[in-house]
């Protein structure tokens, strides 16, 4: 797989290191209610998706920049490839 | 159908036309006690222990493809029982108990071949690690010997026992390992299972679940809807898009494991080997080539097909102990679908959904664990209480605080 990494062009999918499902981003609050059970949901369930799955992948062979990778599970087709970065700053959780 | 040797001979002399289907092709009946989903291995055994060892023999197994499509016919074929953890070794060695007596069990040739398996040591910490596991193994009533280089170069002697970076410094020795010819292992299963009334459906795909008020009372397929008194989803490989038909969401990712296949040679290798500094694995068939693989791919996917980024690492592996193979040609390769689990243990347990049952997560060690997990599964269905080895295999085992993490990796499936 090419991995079409939005600052260095086009690099080898074996030069990253894979983490699983973007969500995993979204860190549940420790402070509150039912934080036990979000922290269990966040930490071990999956979605898993057959089909279209955004994941992180960590640029460790290279510019050690965290990526927000879309990719489809079927056929290894990627569709995006986005600084993890940027996501956060559009979900207005960094500056 | 009986078999004996007088049926081959006679057979082979007049042509091979004599053999009939050893099951049936039944159409589905309106209701089954217990319908079982997914007809692989484990699917197979399970209908089998049910009817067999439980008296359950109002079953179906619902198979989307043919019986032996899947993983069940795509595996490197090991067995061994060589785990460490209380929650997972006694289950093991509870397979390998079954495996030594399938052909008699089910009469019918499975090609049990207990060669041994070598899981070689290449550092002091790996022999302290390997020593313990020895002794655990032990304590469940498995054999195991820790061997030192001379005992190895007895079996071995082609090994790279001086390599610079991972001299080979002793091994694990189970000599109840082996390998066992899975095709068959399913073969026997279906027409064990048939022979005592399970109906097998086969290109019979599960389209969603019948819950009503909370309870499952059966599957939507392809032919219809089939109601029952349990549902019992089997299906590793493929469990998150199934389970996601019910609503759940599970500790688990799929991932794909390749394997491969050399071109014929000489009997060189005499049991399983595994290299203990890196992943690799390696038998000889009885047609002579090579079987073996290593790590899984490490990304989610649903594709039936790896990178070539693994089958360097496999083959550099590979290379790291026995550069005898290195002019050997890949004859084959392919990749199966694995249930990842967030700790590397499997499920066999109830779900939130009353009749609703749930075994996967087997990651890529499912095919040693057929016999037990079908036995384990249909105590389960039979009685609604787990086997005393599969106990801790429950869904909710993180939730407690009791993963069965047998590598210490934590919650990370792509490293298990």
């Amino acid at each position: 797989m090419i991995i079409p990494h939005p600052l260095l062009g086009p690099r080898d999918a074996a030069e990253f290191v894979y983490k699983g499902d973007a969500s995993l981003i979204n860190r549940p609050d420790g402070m509150a209610e039912g934080a036990e059970g979000a922290f269990h949901d966040y930490t071990y369930l999956r979605d898993n998706p057959a089909g279209v799955h955004r994941e992180l992948w960590y640029h460790e062979q290279g510019d050690r920049s965290w990526l927000v990778v879309t990719r489809n599970t079927l056929t290894h087709e990627i569709l995006s490839a986005e600084l993890a970065r940027d996501v956060a700053r559009k979900e207005g959780r960094s500056t | 159908m009986g078999y004996s040797g007088f049926k081959v001979i006679w057979q082979g002399l007049t042509g091979n036309k004599g053999w009939k289907p050893v099951w049936r092709e039944p159409e589905p009946k309106a209701e089954y006690d217990v319908v079982i989903v997914g007809g692989g291995g484990h699917g197979l055994a399970t209908a089998y222990y049910l009817a067999k060892e439980f008296g359950v023999t109002n079953v179906a197994v619902v198979e989307k493809g043919w019986i032996g499509s899947g993983n069940v016919g795509r595996n490197t074929t090991i067995v061994r029982s060589n785990y460490l953890l209380e929650g997972n070794q006694p289950f093991y060695e509870k397979s390998l108990k079954l495996w030594e007596g399938l052909e008699q069990d089910f009469n019918y040739n499975a090609m049990v071949s207990q060669r041994g398996i070598l899981n070689l040591i290449h550092s002091d910490g790996q022999r302290d690690a390997f020593a313990r596991r020895a002794n655990s193994m032990r304590l469940s009533g498995a054999d195991s010997e820790l061997l030192d280089t001379a005992g190895i170069k007895k079996m071995c002697p082609f090994l790279d026992f001086d390599n610079a970076r991972f001299p080979i410094q002793g091994a694990l020795w189970q000599p109840r390992g082996g390998t066992v010819r899975h095709d068959a292992v399913a073969w026997g299963y279906a027409r064990g299972a048939d022979m005592r009334g399970v109906d097998i459906l086969q290109n019979n795909e599960m389209t969603g679940f019948v819950i009503e008020n909370g309870i499952c009372k059966g599957v939507e397929t392809s032919r219809g809807v089939i109601r029952a008194k349990k549902v019992a989803v089997c299906v590793a490989g493929s469990s998150g898009r199934v389970m996601a038909m019910a609503g759940m969401r599970l500790p688990i990712e799929s991932h794909v494991l390749q394997a491969f296949v050399s071109e014929g040679l000489k009997p060189t290798i005499p049991g399983v080997i595994t290299f203990g500094a890196g992943h690799f694995y390696v038998s000889q068939s009885d047609k002579g080539g090579l079987v073996f693989g290593g790590d899984i791919d490490g990304y989610n996917t649903y594709a039936q097909r790896g990178n070539l980024p693994v089958v360097e690492d496999v083959c550099e592996g590979g290379m790291a102990i026995m550069p005898m193979i290195g002019r050997a040609r890949l004859l084959r390769m392919w990749g199966g679908l694995m249930d990842m689990s967030m700790d590397g243990s499997p499920f066999i347990d109830r779900t939130h959904i009353d009749g609703l049952y749930f075994n996967g997560g087997w990651c890529y060690g499912g095919f040693k664990a057929t016999p037990a997990s079908g036995w384990c599964y249909a105590h389960l269905l039979a009685t609604d209480r787990p086997h005393e080895t599969a106990t801790e295999y429950r869904l909710d085992r993180f939730l407690r605080g009791k993963p069965i993490d047998e590598k210490g990796m934590g919650a990370q499936p792509n490293l298990h």
